[in-house]
């Protein structure tokens, strides 16, 4: 059994970016995940593992401090929420452009604009659609407690350098500010490993790396195109991860990730003393979407309700997955507020049940 | 007296200049007469006499020197545009060892890279950093930078900057100077041969001094686009002298205590 301790959502993000062997990070304050460097700074991870943490003048110099390190074969990383990430999205576009493997944290915020600080869902979007320029995906982990807050910073490091793609954390300012018991797992060193692409100087025994999103050749550019479009299919072939609760007898169906999930976790509960046959679908991945399990579920349940903080986003990748076969509402909150379970259940019988 | 034939002229001991090896077989795309080939050259030159090859990580952001990492044996990245000094603050921090560079273009560098640039020489980052500064957008086809000249023509000040309307020319490389973090701040040319000589002494010194780790090494190096200021690169040269150096005077800002 691992270390246990009580932290917040933000602060197991850093302990667990030092024991995954992180080589830096870089960052910009930001409410609510301003934590995390804090926290960082605090644990003087030069001197337990000799991480580089940096405060950056703005977002668009961490996420470029970020390329630099990431071109280098390091493990680096981030965090910021939604205004700031959506600062970074030219630096996304160039290290998904350029196949960089590096670690992204959204502790969002709800928008549009300054918007507000408190907790939100309304940057599904910008994560699983793209964000910034050009076609390319970001693997989408949604973390829906401190535990996955820990525990996905090793996975989504493991991911970014398996498919050398940028990887982010999807998480809201619930999550990130709550305190919950976590199960550390143990320290792993710093990687000494030199890799073959990065750029670490030229030695030599091979040719000089390159680290570019540039091709000016639109047959060329066209190639890398396809090939980046290959490795995402093969990502959305391997790398769906999603939790099923209460599904086995279930005539209707909730789908809910992070906070909401855990609303819908008790609205389940009440649903199902009332006599209600309810279960959760819960999307681990937001990107790659669990789009063929939750089409699976069309032959048992009669309908599904999408809850979101937000004003509807995923509920549009859970249509497309259900392709019509049954019905698919949405219920959510915007603002910063997160529904109740009693709304939740009576929304499922308004817009579902007696739909 | 024997005729002496061009094979017994071509010999090693006769060899008075060559090529860096820093430099690849690439044709460099840049207009005949610009600065660029010649400050990527006198960077590769310092590269192979100080022996850096190995330790070596460039970083040249968008602009006409994007494509630098074709002509330089060196290990590159390539930055957004403005953001090179971030890159490379992160590639230092995480690798000291390394002799890490930036090349940069005005537009890059002073307009929408100025944050980027003032704060990693503020910090103190120790990389070096290569500043070309021709007066004028390259690479997007001559609009106004932030170093144009006051009543000087671009495509997008075509009547010529008119500093009310349009801002005044921003001396970067002297901000850069006043910051407690640079260390070695100076502006060169490459439009004449001696000047040549001048910029290398000064790029060597700034590649050299990193190893010292007492912060930002910065080079700005004045230099011509005939393409985007419409002359033949002669006339550019002359303008530049003319025009470009009593505005941006060449020397030393900023020089370490020995
Ligand atoms: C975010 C962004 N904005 C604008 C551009 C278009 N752009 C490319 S290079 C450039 C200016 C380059 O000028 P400079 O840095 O002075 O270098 P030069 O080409 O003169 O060497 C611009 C505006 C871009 N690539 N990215
Ligand atoms: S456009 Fe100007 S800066 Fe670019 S290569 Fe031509 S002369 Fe040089």
């Amino acid at each position: 059994m691992g270390e246990l301790r009580l932290m917040k959502g933000n602060e197991a993000v850093a302990e667990a970016a030092i024991r995954a062997g992180a080589d830096g990070y870089f960052g910009y304050p930001i409410t609510p995940q301003s934590e995390v460097m804090e926290y960082l700074m605090a644990e003087k991870p030069h001197e337990r593992t000799g991480m580089v943490v940096l405060q950056a003048e703005s977002e668009l110099a961490a996420i470029n401090m970020v390329y630099g390190g990431a071109a280098c074969g390091k493990k680096v990383m981030t965090s910021s929420s939604s205004p700031g990430i959506s600062l970074m999205q030219e630096g996304i576009s160039y290290i998904a452009g350029a196949e960089l493997p590096c670690l992204l944290v959204n502790v969002v915020r709800g928008g549009p604009g300054l918007g507000t600080i408190q907790p939100a869902q309304s940057d599904y979007f910008q994560a699983v659609k793209g964000g910034g320029h050009g076609d390319y995906r970001l693997i989408t982990l949604a973390p829906a407690s401190v535990q996955e807050m820990s525990d996905f910073v090793k996975l989504g490091f493991e991911l970014a350098f398996k498919y050398r793609n940028p990887v982010m954390i999807l998480s809201d300012g619930a999550i990130g500010q709550m305190m919950e018991k976590v199960e550390l797992f143990d320290p792993v060193p710093r990687s000494k490993e030199i890799l073959p692409w990065a750029t670490t100087g030229k030695t030599p025994d091979r040719e000089r790396n390159i680290i570019t999103s540039l091709d000016l050749d639109p047959k060329r550019q066209e190639d890398f195109n396809l090939k980046l479009q290959k490795k995402y299919g093969e990502i959305e072939e391997k790398e769906v991860r999603y939790e099923k609760i209460q599904c086995d007898d279930a005539e209707y169906l909730f789908v809910a990730y992070g906070t909401s999930s855990r609303v819908v976790q008790k609205a389940v509960q009440l649903a199902r003393s009332r006599g209600i046959k309810v279960g959760l679908f819960r999307p681990i991945t937001l990107w790659p979407f669990p789009s063929k399990e939750i089409f699976a579920m069309t032959g048992q349940v009669k309908g599904i309700l999408s809850v979101e903080m937000s004003a509807g986003q995923m509920v549009e990748d859970i249509r497309l997955a259900v392709k019509g076969k049954i019905k698919v509402d949405y219920y959510g909150r915007m603002g910063g507020i997160i529904p109740t379970p009693d709304e939740v259940v009576e929304m499922l019988e308004k817009k579902i049940i007696g739909g | 007296m024997a005729e002496i034939t061009l094979d017994q002229i071509i010999q090693p001991e006769n060899l008075v200049y060559t090529k860096s090896r820093i430099m690849t077989d690439t044709v460099l795309h840049y207009c005949p007469g610009c600065g660029h080939g010649t400050a990527h050259r006198l960077l590769a030159e310092v590269i192979e006499e100080l022996d850096l090859q190995a330790d070596t990580i460039g970083v040249a952001p968008v602009g006409c020197s994007v494509l630098m990492y074709n002509y330089m044996d060196v290990d590159m990245q390539e930055a957004a545009h403005g953001r090179a000094p971030a890159l490379a603050t992160a590639i230092k921090r995480l690798m000291p060892e390394k002799f890490v560079f930036t090349y940069q273009g005005d537009g890059d560098l002073a307009a929408i890279g100025t944050a980027e640039t003032i704060h990693a020489c503020n910090r103190g980052e120790n990389i070096t950093i290569l500043f070309i500064n021709n007066g004028i957008y390259g690479m997007t086809g001559g609009q106004m930078a932030p170093t144009t000249l006051p009543d000087m023509k671009a495509s997008t000040c075509p009547y010529g900057r008119d500093v009310r309307m349009m801002g005044n020319p921003l001396k970067i490389t002297d901000i850069v100077a006043t910051l407690p973090g640079s260390y070695y701040v100076t502006r060169q040319s490459v439009h004449t041969p001696g000047n040549v000589r001048k910029a290398k002494k000064a790029i060597r010194k700034a590649v050299e001094y990193q190893k010292r780790n007492q912060g930002t090494c910065f080079v700005e190096i004045v230099s011509n686009c005939n393409s985007g200021w419409k002359m033949t690169p002669a006339d550019a040269n002359q303008w530049l002298e003319e025009n470009m150096l009593p505005f941006y005077p060449l020397g030393d800002l900023k020089v370490p205590e020995e």
